[in-house]
């Protein structure tokens, strides 16, 4: 378990630094750098290269970059140049707008998505199990993005149940994480699906049956239990494919998150802040694929023994 | 679970299954037509109606569908600065198929070749491979694109590069995982023996076996490929406004949605049907080539 647990650890560590290098190769690639950004087109020849210097571009690559892992690991990533302020700092302001959201998310994907499952994988091949087959695959082509522009047009502006925009109350939440959800529920529902048909054909199902359960009570007691561990397994795996979502998600609704504020921030060209919102990101990612990886390995031994070879 | 999950839990073997007989079902045509309609589009519409994305015709914007302009009958309306919605449609067609094929291509050559060449040798090449796909993995490839495209000089080719640098990692691990088991059989060891190199027998003897799961894995591919670049384009990161796509139009419409509703809904329209038909494809491919009981 241990060496389980440190090899997914060293591959966390790995993928961080992978993400760090990437962006620091991206943002040197990029056209203008930090100081002609901040300084905008109107700053003189002198004035950029004095800017440049305070903030070390003018040294050579290796040293720039070695610096760069410093601040990485101090978690300092410098002053956002639109904010004046640190990066870090307007990050983490942003981060509990984008936990509410994916977390909302979260919970509604998989409230439908077992009872979903449930429904399809109770009676395989049946018609409805073949509908709930065809609706949660178009749920998981959906373009994300315009559903939700769908959703602004009928609940905000035909029908004004819900407002369009905006963040802080319950009704604000609603249309976002609904939308964030939707490809999300197909998968835990497919994932529901498969597990319940295969759990009908075990023996203990005929037990319970024999015994004289009612069918709800054979589901819900027995079949249902058992085919929860995918289910735990892909949402936690999936919460990178989730915080994707919910950075154009964000930007759709007006969602005070991080994810507006990396598109704002690439936007702007402030690499400070898009910076500190990936390596942040990344550290989500990391540390809830890790629980997932334990709960896992705890619940099937079968993936601890792999791990091994 | 992701696609390559799926197509890895029951890798094919090298016998195909005999063809069984099938009830047919003349629905199931569906998707490979609309696929068919708008490839049709992508190719021949450009040629048949004349749209210039950066002219403007301030007298003819935000135009209800049916309407008549100077240049003929909008069908679709017009968008905020007087541009035909249904050309926006056809021309963001084109954008869609050529970025999708360009990154589908992209990282399906990557993905196969360093997959195959990392199954197929073990060792230090496939430790490399395998933790790059680990990270890979374990980070948003959407993000990274967003990173990548918005901070770039904008154009169609680092569109193309900003979605193919995650894409990739599906193909390989695919590849690699059905060319381990492959490689433990019998004719390749007989090719071995036979004294036929790597590379050759990599090429003749293995990547034939990979064939029937990549093209199912790069029709999902091309799905997600569309879908991303389209949100790209809807996030203004993307291509440059004088080329044509979904995306962008449906960002167009946004301000304009209580009015003139045409604007963002035609594109999205058009966009969610090609996604949900390459995915229908897809999903019957893959269940084909994973042998799984329908």
């Amino acid at each position: 378990m241990t060496y389980f647990i440190v090899k997914r650890l060293a591959i966390g560590l790995l993928t961080i630094w992978g993400v760090v290098t990437a962006v620091f190769i991206v943002v040197r690639l990029a056209p203008g750098d930090q100081a002609t950004v901040a300084l905008g087109p109107d700053a003189s020849a002198a004035e950029v290269a004095a800017l440049r210097h305070t903030l070390g571009l003018d040294q050579p690559l290796l040293v720039q970059y070695l610096s760069y892992l410093g601040d990485v690991v101090r978690l300092d990533f410098g002053d956002s140049y639109r904010f004046g302020r640190p990066a870090m700092d307007q990050v983490l302001e942003r981060f509990p707008a984008t936990a509410e959201l994916t977390l909302a998310a979260t919970v509604i994907a998989i409230v439908a998505g077992l009872i979903l499952g449930v429904i399809a994988g109770k009676k395989p091949g049946s018609g409805l199990d073949r509908a709930v087959s065809t609706v949660t695959l178009g749920m998981q082509a959906l373009p994300p993005f315009w559903v939700g522009i769908m959703f602004i047009l009928i609940f905000a502006l035909q029908l004004q149940v819900l407002p369009s925009a905006g963040g802080g109350s319950l009704a604000n939440l609603v249309l976002p994480a609904v939308t964030l959800a939707i490809p999300f529920t197909a998968l835990v529902a497919r994932m529901t699906r498969s597990g319940v048909a295969e759990t009908m054909s075990e023996a203990f199902v005929q037990t319970a049956r024999s015994k004289g359960l009612t069918e709800t009570q054979v589901l819900t007691g027995h079949v249902v239990k058992n085919s929860l561990i995918p289910v735990v397994t892909v949402v936690g795996l999936q919460v990178g494919t989730l915080l994707g979502g919910a950075v154009i998600i964000e930007t759709v609704f007006a969602w005070p998150g991080l994810g507006s504020l990396l598109v704002s921030a690439v936007g702007n060209r402030d690499y400070a802040v898009v910076q500190a919102a990936t390596v942040l990101i990344a550290l989500c990612v990391i540390v809830l694929n890790l629980a997932a990886d334990i709960i896992n390995a705890k619940l099937d031994p079968r993936i601890r023994l792999e791990a091994r070879r | 679970m992701t696609q390559s999950d799926i197509l890895l839990t029951e890798a094919p073997g090298p016998v195909a299954p005999p063809a069984r007989r099938r009830r047919r079902r003349p629905l199931a045509a569906i998707p490979y037509v609309i696929i068919g309609l708008y490839v049709l589009a992508a190719t021949i519409g450009p040629l048949l109606i004349d749209y210039d994305p950066v002219a403007t015709e301030v007298t003819e914007r935000l135009l209800p569908p049916g309407s008549a302009t100077e240049s003929g009958t909008a069908w679709l309306g017009t968008d905020a600065v007087g541009r035909d919605v249904l050309a926006q449609v056809v021309y963001g067609a084109r954008t869609s198929f050529i970025i999708g094929i360009a990154v589908v291509t992209a990282c399906g050559l990557i993905g196969v070749v360093l997959g195959a060449l990392a199954g197929y040798s073990g060792g230090l090449p496939d430790a490399a491979v395998s933790r790059t796909i680990d990270v890979l993995m374990a980070f948003p490839g959407i993000l990274l694109a967003i990173v990548i495209a918005g901070l770039l000089e904008r154009g169609m080719h680092v569109v193309i590069i900003a979605l193919s640098v995650g894409g990739w990692v599906g193909f390989a691990r695919l590849s690699r995982s059905i060319t381990m088991s492959t490689r433990e059989r019998d004719w390749v060891d007989a090719a071995r023996i036979m004294g036929v190199s790597k590379a050759a027998t990599l090429k003749r003897h293995i990547v034939p076996f990979l064939t029937g799961s990549v093209v199912a894995l790069a029709t999902i591919e091309l799905a997600s490929a569309v879908l991303s670049e389209a949100a790209l384009s809807f996030l203004g990161l993307g291509l440059p406004p004088h080329i044509v796509s979904w995306g962008q139009a449906i960002a167009g419409g946004r301000e304009h949605l209580a009015t003139a509703w045409w604007i963002t809904v035609f594109p999205g329209i058009a966009l969610t049907v090609l996604v949900v038909c390459i995915g229908l494809v897809g999903d019957r491919l893959t269940r084909r080539f994973t042998r799984k009981r329908d």
